[in-house]
Protein backbone atom coordinates (compact mmCIF):
# COMPACT_ATOMS: atom_id res chain seq x y z
CA UNK A 1 0.00 0.00 0.00
CA UNK A 2 1.85 2.78 -1.31
CA UNK A 3 1.63 6.00 0.38
CA UNK A 4 3.26 8.23 -0.74
CA UNK A 5 3.77 8.49 -5.01
CA UNK A 6 5.72 10.41 -7.50
CA UNK A 7 6.17 9.69 -11.23
CA UNK A 8 8.89 10.69 -13.28
CA UNK A 9 8.44 10.97 -16.85
CA UNK A 10 11.58 9.33 -18.76
CA UNK A 11 12.62 10.87 -22.31
CA UNK A 12 16.03 11.23 -22.41
CA UNK A 13 18.95 10.51 -20.58
CA UNK A 14 18.61 13.44 -18.32
CA UNK A 15 15.88 12.63 -16.70
CA UNK A 16 17.90 9.22 -15.62
CA UNK A 17 19.96 11.45 -13.28
CA UNK A 18 16.39 13.19 -11.74
CA UNK A 19 14.63 10.01 -11.51
CA UNK A 20 17.59 8.08 -9.56
CA UNK A 21 18.10 12.00 -7.40
CA UNK A 22 14.23 11.60 -6.94
CA UNK A 23 14.86 8.05 -5.80
CA UNK A 24 17.64 8.62 -3.33
CA UNK A 25 15.58 11.35 -2.00
CA UNK A 26 12.72 9.34 -0.86
CA UNK A 27 14.80 6.51 0.25
CA UNK A 28 16.32 8.92 2.58
CA UNK A 29 12.89 10.09 3.84
CA UNK A 30 11.94 6.25 4.22
CA UNK A 31 14.61 6.17 6.77
CA UNK A 32 16.89 4.15 4.28
CA UNK A 33 20.71 4.04 5.14
CA UNK A 34 23.22 5.85 2.58
CA UNK A 35 24.27 2.20 1.93
CA UNK A 36 20.51 1.13 1.08
CA UNK A 37 19.78 4.59 -0.77
CA UNK A 38 23.00 4.26 -3.21
CA UNK A 39 21.64 0.58 -4.03
CA UNK A 40 18.15 2.02 -5.16
CA UNK A 41 19.56 4.85 -6.87
CA UNK A 42 21.44 2.83 -9.22
CA UNK A 43 18.62 0.29 -9.62
CA UNK A 44 16.62 3.31 -10.60
CA UNK A 45 19.08 3.93 -13.09
CA UNK A 46 19.45 0.81 -14.82
CA UNK A 47 15.28 1.32 -15.00
CA UNK A 48 15.67 4.27 -16.59
CA UNK A 49 18.59 3.57 -18.82
CA UNK A 50 16.67 0.48 -20.08
CA UNK A 51 13.41 2.96 -21.13
CA UNK A 52 15.28 5.00 -22.85
CA UNK A 53 17.67 2.44 -24.55
CA UNK A 54 14.73 -0.19 -25.81
CA UNK A 55 11.50 2.53 -25.28
CA UNK A 56 12.85 5.84 -26.00
CA UNK A 57 10.18 7.27 -23.40
CA UNK A 58 8.36 5.60 -20.31
CA UNK A 59 7.87 6.31 -16.58
CA UNK A 60 9.24 5.42 -13.43
CA UNK A 61 7.21 5.52 -10.45
CA UNK A 62 8.27 5.97 -6.82
CA UNK A 63 6.74 4.97 -3.59
CA UNK A 64 6.86 4.55 -0.19
CA UNK A 65 5.74 1.38 1.65
CA UNK A 66 4.18 0.25 4.58
CA UNK A 67 3.31 -3.20 5.85
CA UNK A 68 2.99 -3.49 9.64
CA UNK A 69 5.48 -2.28 11.20
CA UNK A 70 8.01 -2.53 8.01
CA UNK A 71 8.77 0.36 5.73
CA UNK A 72 10.14 0.07 2.44
CA UNK A 73 10.32 1.88 -1.25
CA UNK A 74 8.78 0.89 -4.48
CA UNK A 75 9.98 1.66 -7.92
CA UNK A 76 7.68 0.83 -11.30
CA UNK A 77 9.29 1.43 -14.72
CA UNK A 78 7.15 0.64 -17.23
CA UNK A 79 6.89 1.43 -21.13
CA UNK A 80 5.22 0.81 -23.88
CA UNK A 81 8.38 -0.21 -25.96
CA UNK A 82 9.34 -3.15 -27.81
CA UNK A 83 9.06 -5.46 -25.12
CA UNK A 84 11.16 -8.57 -24.37
CA UNK A 85 10.38 -11.59 -25.79
CA UNK A 86 12.21 -14.10 -23.81
CA UNK A 87 12.59 -12.26 -20.01
CA UNK A 88 14.08 -15.17 -18.99
CA UNK A 89 17.24 -14.67 -20.97
CA UNK A 90 16.69 -10.84 -20.50
CA UNK A 91 17.59 -11.76 -16.83
CA UNK A 92 20.72 -13.54 -17.47
CA UNK A 93 23.83 -12.21 -16.45
CA UNK A 94 25.19 -10.69 -19.69
CA UNK A 95 22.30 -11.07 -22.27
CA UNK A 96 21.79 -7.54 -23.97
CA UNK A 97 20.22 -7.04 -27.71
CA UNK A 98 21.48 -3.32 -27.28
CA UNK A 99 25.15 -3.59 -27.32
CA UNK A 100 25.41 -2.54 -23.93
CA UNK A 101 26.14 -4.57 -21.29
CA UNK A 102 23.04 -6.70 -20.49
CA UNK A 103 23.44 -6.81 -16.62
CA UNK A 104 20.87 -4.41 -16.10
CA UNK A 105 18.07 -6.56 -15.14
CA UNK A 106 19.94 -9.34 -13.64
CA UNK A 107 21.72 -6.28 -11.80
CA UNK A 108 18.94 -4.39 -10.51
CA UNK A 109 17.27 -8.17 -8.75
CA UNK A 110 20.56 -8.50 -7.03
CA UNK A 111 20.19 -4.68 -5.56
CA UNK A 112 16.77 -4.74 -4.30
CA UNK A 113 14.55 -7.29 -2.07
CA UNK A 114 11.80 -8.08 -4.39
CA UNK A 115 11.58 -8.00 -8.50
CA UNK A 116 8.58 -8.72 -10.78
CA UNK A 117 8.68 -8.09 -14.24
CA UNK A 118 5.74 -8.40 -17.29
CA UNK A 119 6.71 -7.90 -20.76
CA UNK A 120 5.87 -9.38 -24.12
CA UNK A 121 6.76 -8.28 -27.85
CA UNK A 122 4.56 -5.39 -28.59
CA UNK A 123 3.48 -5.23 -25.30
CA UNK A 124 5.80 -2.80 -23.27
CA UNK A 125 7.96 -3.52 -20.29
CA UNK A 126 6.87 -3.27 -16.84
CA UNK A 127 9.25 -3.69 -14.16
CA UNK A 128 8.64 -3.86 -10.69
CA UNK A 129 11.11 -3.37 -7.71
CA UNK A 130 11.60 -3.06 -3.68
CA UNK A 131 13.43 -2.58 -1.53
CA UNK A 132 12.69 -2.75 2.62
CA UNK A 133 14.56 -1.26 5.26
CA UNK A 134 16.58 -3.59 7.44
CA UNK A 135 14.97 -4.03 10.75
CA UNK A 136 14.83 -7.89 10.32
CA UNK A 137 17.35 -10.01 10.61
CA UNK A 138 19.88 -10.36 7.84
CA UNK A 139 18.56 -12.82 5.34
CA UNK B 1 27.50 19.69 -16.74
CA UNK B 2 31.24 20.42 -18.15
CA UNK B 3 33.66 18.24 -16.26
CA UNK B 4 36.90 20.47 -15.38
CA UNK B 5 40.00 19.02 -16.86
CA UNK B 6 42.65 20.36 -15.03
CA UNK B 7 46.90 20.04 -16.52
CA UNK B 8 49.02 19.19 -14.03
CA UNK B 9 52.62 19.08 -15.75
CA UNK B 10 52.64 15.27 -17.97
CA UNK B 11 49.04 14.42 -15.83
CA UNK B 12 45.56 15.68 -16.45
CA UNK B 13 43.11 15.83 -13.80
CA UNK B 14 39.38 15.59 -14.40
CA UNK B 15 37.08 16.22 -11.39
CA UNK B 16 33.75 15.31 -11.77
CA UNK B 17 31.48 17.61 -9.58
CA UNK B 18 28.49 16.21 -9.73
CA UNK B 19 25.70 13.52 -10.96
CA UNK B 20 26.21 13.47 -14.51
CA UNK B 21 24.37 12.47 -17.55
CA UNK B 22 25.07 10.01 -19.79
CA UNK B 23 25.62 12.49 -22.88
CA UNK B 24 28.05 14.42 -19.93
CA UNK B 25 30.18 11.35 -19.37
CA UNK B 26 30.33 10.73 -23.74
CA UNK B 27 31.39 14.85 -23.76
CA UNK B 28 34.10 13.95 -20.87
CA UNK B 29 35.15 10.82 -22.68
CA UNK B 30 35.89 12.97 -25.59
CA UNK B 31 37.36 16.12 -23.98
CA UNK B 32 39.80 13.52 -22.46
CA UNK B 33 41.48 12.33 -25.60
CA UNK B 34 41.75 15.12 -27.23
CA UNK B 35 43.53 16.49 -24.23
CA UNK B 36 46.25 13.51 -23.86
CA UNK B 37 46.97 14.14 -27.58
CA UNK B 38 46.95 18.11 -26.97
CA UNK B 39 49.21 17.94 -24.09
CA UNK B 40 50.92 14.70 -24.83
CA UNK B 41 49.92 13.54 -21.21
CA UNK B 42 51.23 10.97 -19.31
CA UNK B 43 48.45 9.70 -17.22
CA UNK B 44 44.67 10.84 -16.56
CA UNK B 45 43.46 10.76 -13.09
CA UNK B 46 39.52 10.94 -13.02
CA UNK B 47 38.35 11.74 -9.50
CA UNK B 48 34.45 10.11 -9.32
CA UNK B 49 34.04 11.35 -5.85
CA UNK B 50 31.22 13.06 -6.10
CA UNK B 51 29.16 10.60 -8.43
CA UNK B 52 26.04 9.53 -6.54
CA UNK B 53 25.79 6.29 -8.42
CA UNK B 54 27.93 4.23 -10.84
CA UNK B 55 26.05 2.34 -13.05
CA UNK B 56 26.56 0.17 -16.53
CA UNK B 57 26.50 3.15 -18.23
CA UNK B 58 29.39 4.90 -16.22
CA UNK B 59 31.83 2.23 -15.67
CA UNK B 60 31.53 1.30 -19.27
CA UNK B 61 31.98 4.84 -20.49
CA UNK B 62 35.23 5.22 -17.58
CA UNK B 63 36.44 1.53 -19.04
CA UNK B 64 36.38 2.93 -22.66
CA UNK B 65 38.04 6.55 -21.42
CA UNK B 66 41.07 4.27 -20.03
CA UNK B 67 41.01 2.16 -23.10
CA UNK B 68 41.24 4.46 -25.66
CA UNK B 69 43.74 6.70 -23.53
CA UNK B 70 46.23 3.51 -22.74
CA UNK B 71 46.05 3.37 -26.72
CA UNK B 72 48.06 6.29 -26.76
CA UNK B 73 50.71 5.00 -24.05
CA UNK B 74 49.12 6.47 -21.26
CA UNK B 75 47.70 5.44 -17.86
CA UNK B 76 44.00 6.17 -16.60
CA UNK B 77 43.77 5.94 -12.55
CA UNK B 78 39.86 6.66 -11.03
CA UNK B 79 39.71 7.54 -7.78
CA UNK B 80 37.30 8.31 -5.32
CA UNK B 81 34.92 5.88 -5.43
CA UNK B 82 32.65 6.09 -2.26
CA UNK B 83 32.14 3.42 -0.51
CA UNK B 84 28.62 2.81 -1.01
CA UNK B 85 29.15 3.57 -5.00
CA UNK B 86 31.56 0.68 -4.57
CA UNK B 87 29.22 -1.69 -2.93
CA UNK B 88 26.36 -0.95 -5.64
CA UNK B 89 28.83 -1.84 -8.84
CA UNK B 90 29.59 -4.76 -6.76
CA UNK B 91 25.93 -6.04 -6.53
CA UNK B 92 25.21 -5.08 -10.09
CA UNK B 93 27.96 -6.83 -11.20
CA UNK B 94 30.38 -4.06 -12.40
CA UNK B 95 34.00 -4.71 -12.01
CA UNK B 96 36.57 -1.95 -13.17
CA UNK B 97 39.09 -4.57 -13.08
CA UNK B 98 41.10 -3.20 -15.89
CA UNK B 99 41.43 0.59 -14.79
CA UNK B 100 43.50 1.69 -12.19
CA UNK B 101 41.52 2.95 -8.88
CA UNK B 102 43.15 4.79 -5.96
CA UNK B 103 41.66 5.94 -2.99
CA UNK B 104 41.54 9.44 -3.57
CA UNK B 105 43.58 12.26 -5.35
CA UNK B 106 46.96 12.42 -3.12
CA UNK B 107 47.15 8.42 -3.54
CA UNK B 108 46.53 8.48 -7.22
CA UNK B 109 48.96 11.29 -7.90
CA UNK B 110 51.30 8.85 -5.91
CA UNK B 111 50.61 6.20 -7.33
CA UNK B 112 52.06 7.34 -10.50
CA UNK B 113 54.68 9.38 -9.64
CA UNK B 114 56.26 5.77 -8.50
CA UNK B 115 55.23 4.43 -11.53
CA UNK B 116 57.17 7.12 -13.67
CA UNK B 117 59.49 7.87 -11.31
CA UNK B 118 60.79 4.20 -12.16
CA UNK B 119 60.24 4.43 -15.81
CA UNK B 120 63.21 7.50 -15.74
Amino acid sequence: MPDEESRVAINSDQDIVLARQKGRTLAADSGFSSVDATLIATAISELARNIVTYAKRGEITLAGLADGGRRGIMIVASDQGPGIADIRQALRDGFSTSGSFGLGLPGVRRLMDEFEISSAPGQGTKVMVKKWRQERPEK
Amino acid sequence: MEVPILKQGEFLIATIQAALSDADLEHLRMALIQRVVRFRSRAVIVDVTAMDVMDSFASRTLKEIAQMIRLRGAETVIVGIQPEVAFAMVQLGITLETVATALDLEEGLAYLSQKFKNLN
